[in-house]
């Protein structure tokens, strides 16, 4: 019978004697601040978006998203009108800043699956405290995502040819390709991290309901609980459903970036053509994820006195977390020297001198410094605990995370195999719209999630709660 | 008072509250052996062990999983088959028209996606959701079983239903007794 909460308070011993000794509270029963019960953390998270006034800083963060989503919106008018050619995308660089930008948000997407589902399989009760605003981002980065290859299909209004559908013209699309098997990964991604979200949701929507104070409140969350009375037989259904979910959403994380992997790896383009891409990718796709939930966690906790429930001890988790990745990416960066250098072909050795000492350099070193070096510092607890260093070296991640693809993209499509059609690769203002705009529309996203629903899981604090009276 | 014969039961049932998940266990545990079916226990949280106590079944769910996500996978596998080798034969250098290892990833993703649509749609459907309104919303007090409440509630189509009786029996479980209009 009780077979989940043996698990679970089997994980808590499992997070290890010495975190305890050394962070101090884990669960919020017993977190230092404050003693929270069901009620008090009921109340704490819903009045965040029932009965909190609209700050003028949300308001302000929110039309500075805004502004940037017209940017979006118009380069993407302009974009239709004029075609692709507004960009600085050319041959041989066919794939640039519209790729770099979709691989840099489905990795950044990444971590929210991972926070939510695989920590919930490894018995990681310190997630809930994240999971939900994770799954947010994971829904609004792959949005951003999802825009660019539609656009840089050219004629994004027939993007419906991409799925199997029976059509007059007799096709199919080419089932053999990764790049339709990434139409697909990406939107059953997309699709399951939706409805997982949407799932974990539904008790938390039912507790607004109950505490709401308008009609209009009451209605609106009313309808989004679709009627979630708690019942015993409501949740035993449910936590099948989550558990399943999650053990579903596990693979489904690693496959999609594998996927974008094999888009890059099933091609003969020197740099790209290589066995390691898709865990690569994987692995990179975990660093720059975790390095996002931290540059947005740290701003937010402080502005919603949430470090009652987002403790040091989760910026220290998510720091080794980031430390741990980084380390593997160094190996991915070893590997591809070492393939180049041992399989004797000379493209590929070129491709990795002229990521060393080419006119991008600068790329690759920034890359190295903001990837790999940065993050050495969370060998030191200081740092692990010190918000300062934790942000800046957060930031740091995301942008080398997003040199990476600059490096692989651009470098290697920039010199191929024939120099007659060897060209520098620069981008236009359209790409830095592009760019600037989808980081608009993730922020806007985020802005009005903050303001319209419970950014914790209630719920599941609410059984942090139980378990931490049942073990006091 | 005996049982009313009308068949509609002016009462939806009757709801008892309990401060703390213990009680509301150890009640649902008396209310069975009381013999008490048509019963169901709100909590703010999932109590493990609750369905058990209350007699409720193991959920079906997984099964139905299984089967959305075979019905993906199969579904998948049967449409790239249909595509490649019998709709749009297409001869390059002779490589095999049933071409499996390029089929494998839509067949895992569009498995996965069966599975979780069955995973989600039954898991509502299954608990009878969307479900807008329900007696138990008529109760002022029910709005903490989102909060920090425990209740039982024992429905007036329980053949051993009885107004007076089963108010007594809910409060010599020390709970604070509700009742549920129709």
């Amino acid at each position: 019978m009780s077979k989940k909460k043996s698990r679970r308070s089997h994980g808590s011993d499992h997070s290890g004697p010495e975190d305890h000794a050394q962070k101090g509270p884990q669960h919020p029963g017993d977190a230092g601040h404050a003693e929270h019960t069901f009620g008090s953390v009921t109340d704490k998270i819903s009045s965040i978006v029932l009965t909190r006034k609209t700050s003028r800083g949300w308001l302000g963060g929110l039309l500075f998203s805004c502004m940037l989503l017209m940017v979006l919106m118009y380069a993407s008018a302009y974009l239709l009108a004029r075609g692709i050619g507004i960009w600085g995308t050319t041959v041989p660089v066919g794939w640039a800043f519209p790729i770099i930008n979709f691989v840099w948000w489905i990795g950044i997407g990444h971590a929210g699956t991972l926070i939510s589902a695989v920590l919930l399989l490894l018995h990681q009760d310190w997630r809930t405290s994240i999971n939900r605003f994770a799954e947010a981002m994971t829904l609004f980065a792959v949005c951003c995502a999802g825009i660019y290859p539609l656009l840089h299909l050219g004629r994004p209004w027939v993007f419906h040819w991409l799925m199997p559908y029976p059509n007059t013209m007799g096709l199919w699309p080419n089932f053999r390709s990764p790049l339709v098997w990434d139409v697909f990964a990406v939107s059953t991604y997309f699709t399951c991290s939706a409805l997982f979200w949407y799932m974990g949701l539904i008790p938390d929507l039912a507790s607004l309901r109950d505490r709401a104070t308008g009609r209009a409140q009451r209605v609106i969350y009313g309808m989004m609980a679709m009627g979630w009375r708690g019942s015993a037989k409501h949740w035993q259904r449910y936590e099948i459903a989550y558990l399943l979910m999650a053990g579903l959403c596990t693979p489904l994380v690693v496959s999609v970036h594998s996927i974008v992997g094999l888009d890059f790896a099933a091609s003969i383009v020197p740099g790209w053509h290589t066995t390691i891409a898709p865990p690569y990718f994987v692995v990179g796709a975990i660093l720059s994820g975790f390095a996002m939930v931290m540059t947005l966690m740290i701003p937010l906790r402080a502005v919603y006195r949430l470090e009652d429930f987002v403790t040091n001890k989760h910026l220290d988790n998510m720091a080794k977390v980031i430390l741990a990745t980084s380390m593997m990416m160094a190996y991915g960066y070893l590997c591809e020297v070492f393939y180049a250098y041992y399989s004797g072909n000379e493209y590929e050795r070129y491709v990795t001198l002229n990521r060393a000492l080419g006119p991008y350099a600068w790329s690759y070193w920034a890359l190295l410094a903001s990837n790999i070096v940065c993050p050495q510092i969370f060998w030191f607890n200081w740092a692990r605990s010190s918000v300062p260093v934790l942000f800046f070296v957060s930031l740091a991640v995301n942008l080398g995370m997003w040199l990476e693809r600059f490096v692989i993209v651009v470098i290697s499509l920039h010199r191929d195999y024939l120099p007659s059609s060897w060209r520098m690769y620069y981008p236009t203002v359209w790409d830095f719209a592009h760019f600037l705009g989808s980081i608009g529309l993730f922020f806007t996203l985020m802005f009005l999630f903050l303001r319209l629903l419970p950014m914790i899981s209630i719920f599941e604090l609410r059984e942090l709660v139980h378990e931490a009276e049942g073990e006091a | 008072m005996s049982r009313t014969p009308v068949p509609k039961h002016p009462l939806y049932g009757l709801l008892g509250e309990f401060e703390h998940p213990a009680q509301l266990l150890s009640a649902a545990e008396r209310a069975y052996q009381a013999g008490y079916r048509k019963m169901n226990a709100y909590t703010p949280i999932p109590l493990h062990g609750l369905s058990d106590a209350l007699g409720q079944k193991p959920t079906r769910l997984p099964y139905l999983v299984l089967a959305g996500g075979l019905l993906g996978g199969c579904g998948a596998y049967s449409m790239l088959y249909y595509a490649c080798a019998i709709s749009y034969p297409y001869n390059i250098g002779g490589r095999p028209l049933n071409s499996w290892p390029a089929f494998i990833p839509i067949t895992f993703e569009l498995t996965i996606l069966g599975a979780g649509f069955a995973a989600f749609l039954g898991m509502l459907a299954l608990n009878g959701l969307p479900h807008p309104h329900h007696p138990l919303f008529e109760v002022p007090a029910f709005s903490l079983a989102s909060r920090d409440r425990f209740f039982l509630s024992i429905q007036s189509g329980d053949p051993q239903f009885d107004v007076e009786k089963t108010r007594t029996f809910l409060e010599s479980l020390s709970a604070k007794v509700h009742e549920v209009p129709q």
